[in-house]
């Protein structure tokens, strides 16, 4: 047997002779991607819980901060330029993509310079972007905040949902309800933030963390080293993504967020309001805040009838546990955001479980 | 949404713009969060910025493992 092959079944003979009791959570819209796409939770015996956490940002935007962007779109001098993902998510009465077969300037980009340029191009237009992601897509915006501020682009603002990831892992590992023995730590935000943060959470909360890569073998490797961490009683923070990932994560990057942006209280959808976990530009960058340019007050969060994203984003409960789940709630009719993303649990779930296991 | 790409540097520009090469398609993105960048080093991508620079000896041992994986599946 040639060696990927020996060392990917060394991993899974190693994982599966564990015999206690352990749930994994995986807090990575990509990881809950790359799992589902694996058929490993199908593989793994019933004792070796894998749990998908809040690992998508658009998932957990709060439904009042999607109203408020959709209300946004429809003065008629705004372009408002997003990630694709946030096309199809629902708010209370549409998404930006009815808002824009109904004739309101939303577009789709790749970058947040993309943004930029479209403001450049329409100097009589209002160009916002909207900022959302984790720590991996932070530095970008700042960074774009930083070159419109230099060519003095005036049309130009940032609408900011971004948010921070360790604050909600904290409040996931203090919740006595949710039973997690261990993380499977986001690749992309960590070659960012680098390993202390996740430190600090294995030894408050004695739980291991391990920083992953999104291959399958990356994943069985992650779950293997959590499962080893369990078993001699660790409870460390440890690198298996060390192709991409430094311990120090990227300072340059960090600086970048921490010049642009400062920490807020932010709802985020099913966790409630996380003190410091939002970041908001800071207040030398206010005309380039379109909350303040545009005077968008907080919004009234009116949760979506029946949906249990919430329970879902926290482990709470499987996908299929929701009543709507495959029934009500499809990717190509979804009631919740997390049935819309790619990367949300409903839709990775959906897509790759056969039907007749999806009850 | 945090997904990144590993794209291979082939031309740095001015103001911390470079060329890259993603499976043989050719994107200009900026190396500003990673000004220590070299030519001919591969970068993670993501939202058209350079995230990391990848480490090629360990991305390559791991490239070596997937690529047995699937050479015997
Ligand atoms: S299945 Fe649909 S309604 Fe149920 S939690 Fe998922 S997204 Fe919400």
């Amino acid at each position: 047997m040639n060696n990927g092959k020996k060392y990917q079944q060394d991993l899974l003979e190693g994982i599966l002779s564990a015999d206690e009791n352990i749930s994994l959570m995986e807090v990575c819209g990509t990881h809950t991607m790359a799992i589902a796409k694996s058929g490993l939770r199908q593989i793994l015996p019933p004792h070796i819980k894998l749990l998908s956490g809040p690992g998508c940002p658009v998932c957990v935007t709060s439904q009042g901060d999607i109203d408020a962007i959709i209300e946004l779109v429809q003065n008629e001098d705004i372009i408002l330029v997003t990630f694709g993902d946030m096309m199809r998510v629902p708010g209370t009465r549409s998404s930006l993509q009815e808002e824009r077969s109904q004739g309101s300037d939303v577009r789709v980009a790749y970058s947040p310079l993309d943004a930029l340029r479209i403001a450049r191009e329409n100097p009589q237009k209002e160009v916002i972007f909207l900022g959302i992601g984790f720590e991996t897509t932070t530095p970008a915006v700042g960074l774009t905040v930083q070159q419109a501020r230099e060519e003095g682009v005036k049309n130009f603002s940032v609408f900011s949902v971004h948010k921070m990831v360790p604050p909600a892992l904290e409040l996931i590992f203090s919740d006595p309800e949710i039973q997690v023995d261990g993380l499977i730590c986001p690749g992309h935000v960590s070659a960012v933030i680098g390993v202390e943060p996740y430190e600090i959470l294995a030894q408050k909360y004695n739980r291991p963390c391990v920083i992953t890569g999104f291959e399958t073998l990356d994943i069985l490797e992650g779950i293997y080293m959590l499962i080893k961490q369990k078993q001699k009683r660790q409870a460390r923070a440890e690198i298996q993504y060390r192709r991409v990932v430094k311990p120090e994560g990227n300072p340059v990057a960090r600086e970048v967020i921490a010049r642009f942006f400062e920490a807020v209280p932010a709802r985020w959808r099913g966790l409630g309001v996380i003190p410091d976990s939002g970041l908001k530009l800071r207040d030398e960058y206010a005309d380039l805040d379109a909350r303040k340019k545009f005077n968008i007050t907080e919004m009234e969060e009116v949760p979506i009838k029946g949906c249990a994203c919430g329970e879902v984003l926290m482990g709470k409960i499987m996908p299929a546990e929701c009543p709507l789940f495959g029934r009500g709630c499809t990717p190509l009719q979804p009631v919740g955001p997390c049935m819309v993303s790619h990367e949300g649990s409903c839709a990775a779930y959906y897509r790759f479980t056969p039907a007749k296991g999806r009850s | 949404m945090c997904l990144g790409v590993p794209g291979k540097i082939i031309d740095l520009k001015e103001n911390y713009m470079a060329v890259v090469d993603v499976n043989g398609n050719q994107t200009e993105i900026s190396i500003r969060l990673t000004p220590e960048a070299e030519l001919g080093q591969y970068v993670l991508i993501h939202a058209g910025f350079a995230m990391e620079v990848v480490d090629e000896t360990i991305a390559l041992e791991t490239m070596q493992y997937l690529e047995e994986m699937l050479q015997y599946e």
